[in-house]
């Protein structure tokens, strides 16, 4: 039995649908990208698989005894309003939460667990600094860091490097697949084609043509060479989304 | 400092005293939560339904007007919660009916089937709070302190979870905490301390209480913590002194710590500035 079987899936809005016939399988160590266009339905799926939301029809089903509460999340966008109070060690520990079922306080080891998790994020020197205050890099690190505290065993990573400059962007690839050696079960969102094709050993496309298979399955579909070549068409294809996604982030952090 | 002293010797100022410090903690203990969750018209709907529930218990002539207040209230805020959550602009709309419907019923009760010559005199009362609490019985005190050592035990306890719940509702439920029940603690917790708040500065001025001492923390500090410790210290100090300044000065209880909550909201907006300033 797989981690996270996937079967007729279709995930919406009430009765809206937005992504249909949607079946795949992951198992425990592997790396799934999901890719689509924007507005497909990448987000509305994770949030459904993490049951946020209902599915609209089918079913998902959890196997290898993983529980609601072995799931790390990292959502696409938080919507943290602008004078939340919090400092970094605050955020990263309330990940834990989940773990400790009505236990009141934070047991000495989730502290433990925070600490190297903010160590690996290399956020430790932060710890103090109040979370709205960081820059969108940083914050992506602080909710990672969260999201680790929560589970050991499945990330779902709703595109984890918008708004990200490219070097940063590479550490925290580079940090994600470091996750996944360590046996981190990762589902990943993400437009970054090349870095879906580089890091992650399954992809799932969303969209008129769904699509679930290996990497080297995917090359070979109809679908993957369909979008590969959209997306290489636009030269600087990788940040095809970078600019403008960086500039709605500033916006939202200033405004 | 001597009439002071004189006031002290009455047991009714001693009680006003210890009831208002143990409400102005309540009080400001959610306020940080209330705020950030849009939480804080959940607190002012609900002092109106307070005071309808109280202009009903006064009809009734019921001795102990709590025990009428206090369920409607804690029912309130939960069917408030919950359309608030299905829909968020029907959950206002249905705030708002709630609220001045309460307001409007509890004044028109009041009107038809009051017995007292002073109307509005006990409209004001029940409103702005004024003496009220200067005239707790023992029993009303007793009530006071222990389901503030309630809200408080219940805050310390679930502090961790309250806070999961706040910063980031989403991940706290993607990741299996039980968030709805904790939003129903929350709402419930918010109920009980609306209706202790309103002996102390009446159904009106209550957001007051709840809003200005967590406003004033978040300008000075930035951990959810900090803040939280500062808020109550500073709604302890607000109270304290409105109350003394009231009892010499003469001046409306409720009126006079709202008045010193703004007061240090004031000074808070601009420490922050200076603080904000040179730190950048
Ligand atoms: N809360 C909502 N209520 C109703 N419809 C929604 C809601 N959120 C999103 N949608 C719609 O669902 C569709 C899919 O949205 P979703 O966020 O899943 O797209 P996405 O694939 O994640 O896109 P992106 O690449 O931009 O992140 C969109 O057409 C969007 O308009
Ligand atoms: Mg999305």
């Amino acid at each position: 039995m797989a981690l996270l079987t996937v079967k007729d899936l279709s995930v919406g809005y009430g009765n809206q649908i937005v992504a249909e016939n949607i079946n795949f399988e992951v198992n425990a160590g592997d790396y799934l990208c999901i890719v689509g266009e924007n507005g497909s339905g990448k987000s509305t799926l994770m949030k459904t698989l993490l049951r946020l939301q209902k599915p609209v029809k089918g079913e998902i089903l959890t196997g290898e005894g993983l529980t609601e509460n072995e799931i790390g999340y990292l959502p696409q966008q938080t919507v943290i309003q602008k004078d939340f109070p919090a400092s970094v060690r605050e955020v990263v520990l309330s990940g834990c939460q989940s773990r400790g079922g009505f236990r009141p306080f934070y047991s000495s080891e989730d502290k433990k667990t925070a600490a190297e998790n903010m160590e690996k994020m290399g956020i430790t020197d932060l710890a103090g600094r109040c979370y709205r205050e960081l820059s969108g890099g940083q914050q992506q690190r602080v909710l990672l860091a969260r999201a680790l505290c929560a589970t050991r065993k499945l990330l779902l990573l709703d595109e984890p490097v918008s708004g990200l400059d490219p070097k940063v962007t590479a550490e925290m690839y580079a940090l994600i697949s470091e996750l996944n050696k360590e046996k981190v079960t990762i589902i990943m969102i993400s437009h970054d084609i090349g870095a879906a094709m580089g890091f992650a050993d399954h992809i799932l496309h969303i969209g008129d043509n769904v699509f679930f298979g290996t990497k080297d399955e995917y090359l070979g579909s109809k679908a993957g060479k369909f979008f590969l070549m959209m997306q290489s068409r636009d030269a600087e294809s990788v940040f095809a989304s970078g600019p403008r996604k960086t500039m709605k982030k500033e916006e939202e952090t200033n405004g | 400092m001597d009439k002071l002293a004189f006031y002290l010797q009455y047991p009714f100022v001693r009680y006003a005293l210890i009831v208002g410090v143990l409400i102005s903690l309540c009080s400001s203990l959610l306020g940080v939560t209330l705020v950030l969750k849009r939480f804080s018209y959940i607190g002012d709907g609900l002092s109106h339904v307070a005071f309808g529930a109280m202009a009903i218990a006064g009809v009734l002539g019921l001795s102990n007007n709590m025990l009428i207040v206090m369920p409607v209230t804690v029912i309130s805020a939960v069917l408030l919660l919950r359309t608030g959550q299905n829909a968020r602009i029907k959950g206002d709309a249905a705030i708002a009916m709630i609220s001045v419907g309460a307001l409007a019923f509890g004044y028109l009760i009041m009107n038809i089937f009051s017995t007292s010559a002073n109307l509005s005199g006990d409209v004001c009362t029940t409103l702005f709070g004024s003496t009220s609490i200067l005239t707790l019985s023992l029993g009303e005190v007793w009530l006071c302190v222990v389901l503030s050592i309630v809200v408080v035990v219940i805050f310390i306890l679930f502090y961790n979870k309250i806070f999961a719940v706040t910063f980031d509702e989403n991940f706290a439920k993607a990741t299996g905490v039980k968030t709805d029940a904790y939003n129903l603690i929350i709402a419930v917790v918010t109920a009980v301390i609306i209706v202790l708040a309103m002996n102390l500065v009446g159904s009106l001025l209550i957001s007051a209480l709840v809003i200005f001492p967590a406003l004033s923390a978040m300008k000075l500090f930035k951990s959810f913590k900090s803040v939280t410790v500062c808020s109550a210290v500073l709604s302890v100090v607000c109270a304290l002194s409105g109350m003394i300044i009231s009892i010499l000065a003469g001046t409306p209880v409720g009126s006079t710590i709202v008045a010193a909550d703004a007061v240090v909201f004031g000074i808070c907006c601009i420490a922050g500035a200076i603080m904000g300033g040179t730190s950048k």
